[in-house]
Formats: C-alpha cells, sequence, structure tokens
C-alpha cells in the first residue's frame, strides 16, 4: 500500500510540473498569435486611441513576463482571477460551464461504459460470430464518422423525422433535473457512439488474448462454462488495459466535446475556452486549459492506481 | 404570396421603398408588407408569451458594457434592455424615442433635446437630464475605449436645462446629429453621482434583466411600466445564442426556437419550403467593399482604380456570393435605401474595354495587383477575390488573390495592406458614412482618401438644413466617390432572416439593422 502512496506522490509533484509547463506554453501561444483582446473585441470599429484606453483599462500595457507571474502568484494562491472581457470572476464563470461539461460527461460516460463493457465482453464470448462482426462493423462505423456528423444524423433521425428530443440543448442553472437529463439525452448519444467502439474493442482484445492461457484452458477442462470462464477467470485480468482506455475516452468525453457542444448550442467549457482563445482573453484560457490538464493528469492517476489495485501481483510486489 | 412581389432587375432595382422586401425574389427585390405576404387581413399584435429568439453571434467575451457593443447578440441586448434618444424608423428616418422633442439652431450647431417625461429606469428612478448626460460621457474623453467616441468627438459641450431638456452645443453644424446621438452604443442608463454603471443591466427599456449568461443567454422580462404602450408584448424574451448554422435552423424548424436571424443562403430555398416557417428579407446599408490605399503607389493612379472598378461583373459577384440577396453597387457606399441615394448616377458595368483602356493608360501594364482577402472581412470575400481576379483577367489585369488569416484580419490586414476586402454595416445618414471612411483625416478611412471638392461638399452638407440642398450636394459626392474614390463596392447584402408562423412580426419593417432594426423584441409579438 505505502507504494501506492509514493507513487501519488511522486505522480502528483510530475502533475504540478505538467500544469506548469502547459500554462507557460499556452502563455507564450496566446501572445504569439496576432491581435490582443483590445483589439479582437473592438474589431473593425478600433481605433488607435481606444485600443490603447482598453489595454490601460485592462492592464495589458504591462510587459508580458510580468503578467504571467502575476497570474501565476495568483492560481497559486486559489485565485483565478477576472474575465479580461467583462471582468467577471472567472471561478463562478468556469464553474458553472464546467458543471455543465462534467454533466454531459457523466451522462455520457454511464450510457457508454456499461454498453461498451457488456458489448465487449459479448464479442469475446461469441467470437467470430455473426454478432461479434456485425457489433464491430457498427461501432467501427460511428467511430469513423466525424462527430458532428454523427450528431447531425442523430439530430435528423431523432428530432427532425421522429420529433422525440429537442435539437438544441437549452439548459441553464435553474433546469430542473430530469428535464436537463433529457435535453442532454441527444448530445450524449452521439458522444456514446463516438466512444463506444475504442472501449469495446479494447475489452474483446483484452479478453481473447488471455483466453490462450494455460489457467483458462485449466477452467475450460474442468468444465466451468465459457461464460464463467469469461466473467470470472478472464476478466478480472484483463481489467488494466480496459481500465486505461476507459479513462482516456473518460477524459476525451470532458476536454473534447466542443464540437457537440457547438452543434446542440451546449454551454460547456470546450466553447468558452474557444470563445476566449478567439478573443484573447488570456486568464480564462489559462484557468480552462489548466482545468482541461488537471482531468488528464488526474484521471491517468486514477487509472494506474486502478490498475495497480486489480493486480495483485503489482499490489503485493516481492 | 409571389403575386404581391414586384420582381424588377437589380440594376434599376426599386429599392427606394424601405424596409420589408419579400424573399421570393431570385435577383431582384421586391416589396411587400407583412399582412400581405403572411396572408392576414388585419394587423393585431397579440399580448404575451415567451420568445425564444436564435442568434447567430454572442461570445463568452461578451459584456453589458455599452462601449464595446460589435455584434449582433449585443444589438439585441441594448434594444432589449435599453433606449436612446431617437429610434429609426421603417422609413429610414429617426424618430423621438427617449426625447420627446429635438430642435436646432439655424446653423445646426446647437441641438436641444426635450425628454420625455414620466419615464421610469427598471429600478424604479425617473429618467432625468442628468442621466442622459452622464451615458453620452461615459463615451467621451481621453480614457474610454468606446466605439462611439470618434463620432461625439464633434460634441462641444453639453448641459442641462432644467431637468428635463438636455442642450448639446456642436464644434461644427450638423443636421443629422440626431442620428449621431442616436447610435446603438449610446444606451441610456441611470447615473449616480455624474457616471453610469457600465456593467449593470438597468435601463429603461422594454424588458428588464433577469439573467445574462455572455455567450449562452439573456432572459428578460416585460417591463411594466415601459413609456410605450403600443409596443413590447411579449412576457419574457429568450436571446440564444446559436452559432452553428444547421443547428440554428434545425432548432427553428423544430420549435425550439420561434424566429432567428442570418438564414444560410445557400439552403434558403430549402427552408422557405418548410410548413410553418416565413423567411424574410430586408434591404439595408450594409455593403462589402474592397478599399485601396489611394496614399500608396500603385493605388495612388486613378486610372489604375477605374482600371479596376470597370474590371469587375458585380452582378455575378450578386448571384454567386449573395445567392441574390441582395443588389450591386456602384463604388460608393450610400446604400438605395438611404435618404439621398443618388438614383441618376449610371450603374458602373463590366467593361473589359475601359479597363484595359485605363490600365494603359496608367501605364502598369504587366504588374500584379495583389488584393488580401479573408472571410473575416465578408463571408465569401475569398471567393469574390477570385472571381474578380477571373473578371480583370479578361482585361488584361493580374490580380493576385492573398489569402490572409482570419485573426488579426481587422488589425493587420485591414487599412494595412494596399487592396484588401471589407464590410461595412453602414450607416443611416449619407453624412455619417462619408464621415467615418471617407473624409480625409478620418479614423476610419480606410483609402486614405482626401479630395478637396468632396470635403468641402461634406461640411457644407452638414450645416446644411434645406433638404433639397443637400440632396444636390449628396448626389455630387457620391459621384466624386464613385468616379475617383478608392472604394470598389461590388455589392449591399440583405438581411435575410427565418421566423416561425407563429410570431407576428412589424407591418413595415425597418432596414438599419438586421431583424428590423433589431428592435424585434420590441416591435414584433406572436400572431
Amino acid at each position: 500500500m505505502s507504494q501506492i502512496l509514493k507513487m501519488v506522490a511522486q505522480r502528483f509533484a510530475l502533475g504540478f510540473l505538467t500544469l506548469f509547463i502547459v500554462s507557460l506554453i499556452i502563455f507564450l501561444g496566446i501572445e504569439l498569435l496576432p491581435g490582443d483582446i483590445a483589439e479582437e473585441i473592438l474589431g473593425q470599429s478600433a481605433t488607435p486611441e481606444t485600443v490603447a484606453a482598453f489595454r490601460k483599462e485592462l492592464g495589458l500595457d504591462v510587459p508580458a513576463h510580468i503578467r504571467y507571474f502575476d497570474w501565476l502568484w495568483g492560481m497559486l494562491n486559489g485565485d483565478m482571477g477576472r474575465s479580461l472581457a467583462n471582468k467577471r470572476e472567472i471561478s463562478e464563470l468556469i464553474g458553472l460551464r464546467f458543471g455543465n461539461t462534467l454533466f454531459l460527461a457523466v451522462t455520457a460516460a454511464a450510457i457508454s461504459v456499461p454498453l461498451a463493457l457488456t458489448l465487449g465482453v459479448l464479442a469475446a464470448l461469441y467470437r467470430h460470430s455473426f454478432y461479434d462482426r456485425a457489433v464491430n462493423v457498427v461501432t467501427l462505423s460511428s467511430i469513423s464518422f466525424p462527430e458532428f456528423f454523427v450528431a447531425y444524423i442523430l439530430i435528423f433521425l431523432l428530432s427532425v423525422t421522429f420529433p422525440i428530443f429537442p435539437s438544441i440543448a437549452n439548459i441553464s442553472d435553474a433546469t430542473p433535473f430530469w428535464e436537463k437529463l433529457y435535453k442532454v439525452l441527444l448530445p450524449a448519444l452521439t458522444l456514446t457512439l463516438v466512444v463506444v467502439a475504442h472501449m469495446m474493442r479494447m475489452t474483446r482484445a483484452a479478453i481473447i488474448n488471455l483466453l490462450a492461457s494455460p489457467y483458462i484452458e485449466m477452467a475450460n477442462l474442468k468444465g466451468l462454462s465459457r461464460a464463467r470462464v469469461i466473467v470470472k477467470h478472464a476478466l478480472p485480468n484483463a481489467l488494466a488495459p480496459i481500465i486505461n482506455v476507459v479513462v482516456i475516452n473518460l477524459a476525451y468525453l470532458i476536454v473534447g466535446v466542443v464540437v457537440v457542444e457547438v452543434v446542440f448550442v451546449y454551454p460547456g467549457l470546450g466553447q468558452l475556452m474557444v470563445d476566449s482563445v478567439s478573443k484573447r482573453d488570456l486568464p480564462v484560457v489559462q484557468a480552462s486549459a489548466m482545468i482541461f490538464a488537471g482531468t488528464y493528469v488526474l484521471l491517468n492517476l486514477l487509472a494506474d492506481i486502478l490498475s495497480i489495485l486489480t493486480n495483485p501481483r503489482l499490489l503485493h510486489p516481492r | 404570396m409571389k403575386s404581391n412581389n414586384k420582381i424588377t432587375s437589380p440594376l434599376n432595382a426599386d429599392v427606394s421603398r424601405r424596409g420589408f422586401l419579400g424573399g421570393t425574389a431570385a435577383l431582384g427585390v421586391a416589396a411587400a408588407s407583412t399582412s400581405a405576404l403572411m396572408g392576414k387581413k388585419a394587423y393585431a399584435a397579440k399580448k404575451g408569451g415567451h420568445l425564444r429568439a436564435g442568434i447567430a453571434h454572442g461570445s463568452t467575451t461578451d459584456s453589458l458594457d455599452p462601449a464595446t457593443y460589435e455584434n449582433g447578440f449585443s444589438l439585441a441586448l441594448d434594444y432589449t434592455l435599453f433606449n436612446h434618444l431617437g429610434e429609426v424608423d421603417h422609413t429610414g428616418t429617426v424618430k423621438p424615442e427617449l426625447a420627446e422633442s429635438w430642435e436646432a439652431s439655424p446653423d445646426a450647431k446647437t441641438w436641444s433635446f426635450k425628454l420625455r417625461q414620466g419615464v421610469e429606469f427598471h429600478n424604479g428612478k425617473s429618467l432625468e437630464a442628468s442621466d442622459v448626460i452622464a451615458s453620452i460621457e461615459y463615451h467621451m474623453g481621453e480614457g474610454t475605449k468606446s466605439a462611439a467616441k470618434s463620432l461625439l468627438k464633434q460634441v462641444k459641450s453639453m448641459k442641462a436645462d432644467g431637468k428635463n431638456e438636455v442642450v448639446i452645443e456642436l464644434e461644427a453644424g450638423n443636421a443629422d446629429f440626431p442620428y449621431v446621438i442616436s447610435d446603438y452604443h449610446i444606451a441610456i442608463k441611470p447615473a449616480k453621482d455624474g457616471k453610469i454603471d457600465p456593467t449593470e443591466g438597468i435601463g429603461t427599456g422594454p424588458y428588464s434583466l433577469e439573467n445574462y449568461e455572455p455567450g449562452v443567454r439573456l432572459m428578460a422580462n416585460k417591463n411594466k411600466n415601459y413609456f410605450k404602450s403600443d409596443r413590447a408584448h411579449f412576457d419574457q424574451v429568450e436571446l440564444i445564442t446559436i452559432i452553428d448554422l444547421a443547428a440554428r435552423q434545425n432548432a427553428l424548424t423544430t420549435g425550439e426556437i420561434d424566429m432567428m436571424d442570418r438564414a444560410d443562403l445557400k439552403t434558403v430555398h430549402l427552408l422557405k419550403r418548410q410548413k410553418g416557417i416565413n423567411v424574410m428579407e430586408t434591404v439595408g446599408y450594409k455593403h462589402y467593399t474592397m478599399p485601396m490605399r489611394t496614399d500608396t503607389a500603385p493605388f495612388d493612379n486613378n486610372d489604375l482604380r477605374l482600371a479596376l472598378k470597370y474590371s469587375l461583373d458585380r452582378e455575378e459577384l450578386v448571384k454567386k456570393i449573395l445567392r441574390g440577396h441582395g443588389v450591386v453597387g456602384n463604388d460608393h457606399p450610400i446604400s438605395p435605401t438611404n435618404q439621398y441615394h443618388a438614383e441618376g448616377l449610371a450603374q458602373r458595368m463590366y467593361d473589359p474595354d475601359k479597363a484595359k483602356f485605363h490600365f494603359k493608360k496608367a501605364g502598369l501594364e504587366g504588374t500584379t495587383i495583389q488584393l488580401s482577402a479573408a472571410d473575416a472581412a465578408f463571408p465569401g470575400a475569398v471567393d469574390a477575390a477570385v472571381l474578380y481576379k477571373e473578371h480583370a483577367a479578361k482585361a488584361g489585369i493580374d490580380i493576385e488573390v492573398v489569402r490572409e488569416p482570419n485573426d488579426g484580419y481587422w488589425s493587420n490586414v485591414w487599412m494595412k495592406k494596399g487592396w484588401s476586402a471589407c464590410y461595412w454595416g453602414g450607416r443611416p445618414t449619407e453624412d455619417w458614412m462619408f464621415t467615418t471612411a471617407y473624409a480625409a483625416g478620418a479614423d476610419w478611412n480606410d483609402t486614405f482618401w482626401n479630395h478637396d471638392r468632396f470635403n468641402e461638399l461634406l461640411l457644407a452638407a452638414r450645416a446644411e438644413l434645406d433638404s433639397d440642398k443637400r440632396r444636390t450636394m449628396y448626389y455630387e459626392m457620391q459621384e466624386i466617390v464613385s468616379n475617383d474614390g478608392g472604394v470598389v463596392v461590388p455589392m449591399f447584402a440583405n438581411y435575410v432572416f427565418a421566423a416561425s408562423d407563429k410570431i407576428l412580426p412589424s407591418e413595415q419593417m425597418a432596414g438599419n439593422w438586421e431583424l428590423d432594426g433589431s428592435k424585434f423584441t420590441e416591435r414584433w409579438s406572436f400572431a
């Protein structure tokens, strides 16, 4: 157990280093983009005087490295700062959006993870059957289409042709839970179609990989049913790679859904970040990037811990 | 509904009828009143209901601050929560709004605005002259970032005459000052100790702010004390940012929203076929331009400018870039909707021979002319530039289209490169448009043009209160810009938008902005 704690501590230290490097890269990247927030917000109507006045108001007349360290200091003290564009507290701005992003990700995960695991186990069980091939073809096709295409097809089928679901996920924090769930179901289905293949294929492959092992042969020779052999004997040993793939997909559901957000007009974090990049609203971009990078770091850590916990050989090394 | 439309050719389009235009005309424009279009016998606005409007703009970085209003969402927000001293009606004329009336001195230098009495802000405060002065002052002076700053440079002094009158003295006479002071940036907000709080949403407008999430939505409830009794029919309005075109049109056809702006010109014919959807179109002031820097070679040569003006097939651009939803331009920025549009001025035609002649006269044969374009300038700008290249090739002029990045286009390309693509939302008055972008030394004189006679006429016409004299002067100015100016104006783009048939738009729509001058929350109702 102490080994796990040591690993967690190590990972946290590395994670902080990663976040620091990410923040530096993002800051430099935005600084390198042409134009700054004053020019982008004033757009065509900008004049040198109004741009200068705007910059002064925002404190952009200060050199870049000082602004970066100011931001870093604030961040280390738990203050994300305020949006340059509309002076709103970033924690408040992002909190709401991140809540929405998590809600969608959790809904999509709640559908896709059990579905993918079940499909994968069944595919391993009935290997090379018609079912196996069919489920492979369907999931691989759905992952091969771009997300917006899947989204439009679903909208066409489920809200235009058969008006079951709304075509836009227009929610606010005042929307009641069940209504919210109903409204995000279509985007969640889109995401499910996009991520299921990856997890399902990994489950199938990991299990099949083990089926040639001597202990599985032993189980077969004992006369156990195929279902029992797979679920009780093979699956526990196949968990480590499956967990890794599931977690990567969970991270994707949180950080990579901006296209789905746009198509369904869903007020998530991705849209916030895109808007902020295009207007060069640096503190918001930094804060969103920190959340995204942090999500990856934490989920990867979780995957490693779970892999160790599910593997007695790693949990009790000699 | 087709029978009501009068289709005219784009070149002599009968667009002096302002405002509402039926959407069925393929190339030309057609005029019809809403009630005729919708097959209704009498126009009767119904009270109540919750309006959901899908708007193609709106970003997380927007704010309530009127100094930085710039997109379609902030315009709609502006006209939903706030009022201005005047409003532009469907004929393109400015009418008193928060002002009850205004008066100018004979030299048009001193303007006094009498305020409407009994108008209350959403917080219960009564409107007074000090509020108006503070609201205007916010856009003036050294430290302001407001886009209205250059408009208000002409203001010399402001003072309150009692509680209900504001007297504004200008540096020089301006007959169009009521238009200027009604600019959408100059929203009237309550003053506290002589200053407004720019980031709060309290105004006198038809709806009061319930909740604003920038880049997502605005919710506003009916202002029960609204001073216009025959306006603001909805109980609640919800403006939703839906940037994705397909999402917006899907939302409209599946009934998730009641109306939307910016229909997709490529698929608008399919949208029209949908049952229960009305597609509407207005001619406004919006035009696409290609300004040349007349202060730098080779564009300082008027023969080259003329050569380039003659080597563009404007009709093809209207047909292919606007899909017919617009009218050809005549190399000056005055829209057919404007009051003093020079109707007698001959339309510039595509004429490769004349282009060749002027190009040769300019002595530039064999040189390549660069045209910078990006879709940030206007949708389809790059395609338009490529078409231009093809047209000019027939006159022996070699145009090289330089594709620029959308990011930073307005700061790095426009007014920097010799010849670039641009758009103008347009202005309701000739003076405003010319002063903004054509007067010598103006901040946005994107052609860096300086024409003595033009500048002289501009000043004279501005202070002239006699309409006929002004008309003559503005006609001459349009002719000068067309023949000598540095701008190619290929076309004026119509506003195309759609609503469900449960929505009853105004009988006559204003064309100064999209969606009935962007005042749809105040002017429209459920049918």
